[in-house]
């Protein structure tokens, strides 16, 4: 135990304490509202929304809206679209990567810096300037309003992290291990499928959640590549016209949101202590 | 087994197939749209072109209308403007929310964090809708807060149709969703300063102001470096949020750069124009980016 300061004798240390905590109060209210209005904006009925005086808990709580919004025209098949193109993504990325990283994590190879180069630029860059660019092609190769052209834009934003994390998380698993099993007779490939992929799985799955939240919610590139065939549209371009869909019906956009958010919200309730441990080893490592 | 032999063929190329995958998916879907982009960039290529192809080479015609159109220049200071501005808040308010975290009592802290997770849980175009029913004119609790604090001209206030009111709506979204990322970034880096530096500095007579700038400061200077960066990239290419509240608009008073492209090549079908804007935003962004990341290379070479 540290000797207290004199200034700590004088004053309890609740009192002293407070300013801080008021500051964290308002910082935890300010962060917290606009998703706490959402929800509570998607039970209330109506009469209460449009009110004068917002009542800042529902008073009548009702489903009405969330019936509304599952039961806007072609809500389904955006849920499916979204979830094909963000799966097609994320398993494309994660073998690519997977290959990548055991090249650059336990390999020593001519041009492996330059590449590995390549992957940290890749990670920086600007993808929503090559909007124009994306478009002339898919429209050249005739993959304009398809869901295939949209899972290999995602396939690519999602893939150098996916590289440089797996690389993270591959550094933690021992060589020496392999090297044991290769010693015991086992080839390479065996060694790395039997010894170090299953200690590799929990960072597959986090690697794989982060790039699944990332192509869940990307707009620009949803809303320039599908044009024309409204029912290949992805969940993020739907709820963004939702005044469209919806008019001035608040209560329905708000029920569309927080079904919009619950997969990431649950994604990121399941990763929880891997969201740090993934971000350390994708950043620190790299 | 060492052996001097040179290892097999089979060994040497081994790391290239595995890189294979990446450098095709690279290959087609990151250089080829850059080396495309550039190339329309000097080209003549509208509608067209687009549709029948046979789009000819113009120089730097593209770049010279670009260049000469004030409207241009205009967008370019306010996309400056934009990024620093949303990129000193986030750092600013990121790193004090970072300072109060590490003081804070266990129970306190596990909720601020939880509430700043779940701000960067919440997707983009979620956020983007709930902040315009936040400021909604009618019915928005923002404007009702306003006048319940005597704000009066608050009551019924149209945010979406002032273009000062609509920028400060898109600003407070962003820094919103971004400081998170940044306080739970410094915190992470926070944590790792190790008590014993605290405790000297303590012992040698060090006020707390002091303490804040030899001890902590020097520690968290590469990951404040980090964070900058990367808030000035996010920011400067922001495109969905901008997209989604309000086109660029009213009257243009919201078009950064990637909006301004995007417009003269989706609205008006001047692919031209559109690549050649955006390729002068990544030189911009580039230029921008080299200039802040040199300058804190040479503060910390002066300190250290």
């Amino acid at each position: 135990m540290n000797p207290l300061a004199p200034r700590e004798l004088l004053a309890p240390r609740r009192l002293r304490r407070l300013p801080l905590n008021l500051a964290a109060l308002a910082v935890l209210a300010t962060a917290a509202f606009p998703v706490y209005w959402m929800v509570v904006t998607a039970f209330k009925p109506t009469a209460e929304i449009q009110s004068a005086t917002p009542a800042f808990l529902p008073l009548h709580p009702t489903l009405d809206h969330f019936s509304t919004a599952i039961h806007a025209p072609g809500f389904g098949g955006y849920w499916r679209n979204s979830l094909l193109v963000t799966l097609g993504a994320v398993l494309l990325s994660l073998a690519v990567a997977l290959l990548a990283a055991y090249a650059v994590g336990r390999l020593r190879w001519r041009g492996r810096r330059a590449f590995l180069l390549l992957v940290f630029t890749a990670q920086m860059a600007p993808w929503e300037a090559l909007l124009i660019p994306m478009y002339v092609i898919a429209r050249d190769t005739d993959m304009l309003d398809s869901l295939s052209m949209l899972t290999l834009v995602y396939f690519m934003t999602t893939l150098p992290f996916t590289i440089v994390t797996l690389r993270g998380f591959l550094a933690a698993v021992p060589a020496e291990l392999e090297e044991a099993a290769q010693v015991d007779g086992c080839t390479r490939a065996a060694a790395f499928r039997r010894i170090t992929l299953p200690l590799l799985a929990p960072g597959l799955l986090a690697t794989s959640l982060f790039g699944f939240i990332t192509a869940w919610n990307e707009f620009a590139f949803a809303n320039t590549l599908i044009i024309k065939n409204q029912d290949a549209r992805t969940l993020p371009v739907w709820l963004s016209s939702f005044a469209n869909v919806f008019g001035t019906d608040w209560g329905a956009t708000m029920a569309a949101a927080t079904l919009f958010m619950l997969p990431v919200l649950l994604v990121f309730l399941f990763l929880q202590n891997k969201v740090t441990t993934g971000m350390t080893a994708g950043a620190v490592k790299g | 087994m060492p052996t001097d032999a040179p290892p097999p063929l089979r060994t040497r190329i081994r790391p290239y197939l595995l890189i294979a995958p990446t450098l095709v998916g690279a290959a087609y879907l990151l250089l080829y749209p850059v080396a495309r982009n550039l190339v329309i960039s000097f080209q003549h290529f509208r509608l067209a072109e687009l549709i029948r192809g046979g789009a000819p080479f113009v120089g730097f015609d593209n770049y010279t209308a670009l260049l000469s159109d004030p409207k241009f220049w205009t967008v370019t200071v306010r996309t400056l403007g934009w990024t620093a501005l949303n990129t000193a808040l986030i750092t600013g308010l990121g790193t004090l929310v970072a300072l109060m975290l590490v003081r804070l009592g266990r129970r306190m802290r596990l909720a601020v964090m939880s509430a700043l997770v779940l701000v960067w849980a919440t997707p983009v175009i979620a956020a983007t809708t709930v902040f315009q029913w936040l400021f909604q004119s009618r019915f928005g609790v923002v404007n009702w807060a306003l006048d319940q604090l005597g704000l009066h001209g608050y009551h019924d206030y149209a945010w979406f149709a002032h273009s000062g009111a609509t920028f400060t709506v898109l600003v407070l979204l962003v820094v919103w969703q971004s400081v998170p990322f940044a306080a739970l970034t410094l915190y992470g880096g926070l944590t790792t300063i190790p008590g014993e530096l605290y405790e000297s500095a303590r012992i040698d007579g060090a006020g707390a102001w002091q303490t804040f700038h030899l001890v902590t400061v020097p520690v968290l200077r590469p990951l404040f470096a980090l964070v900058t960066s990367l808030e000035v990239i996010w920011t400067f290419k922001c495109f969905a949020q901008i997209w989604v509240v309000s086109q660029g608009g009213p009257d243009g008073a919201t078009t950064t750069l990637p909006v301004y492209a995007f417009q003269i090549a989706q609205n008006l079908h001047k692919y031209d124009l559109g690549s050649a804007a955006s390729t002068l935003t990544v030189l911009i962004l580039l230029a921008a980016l080299v200039t802040t990341l040199r300058r804190m290379h040479r503060q910390e070479g002066a300190e250290a």
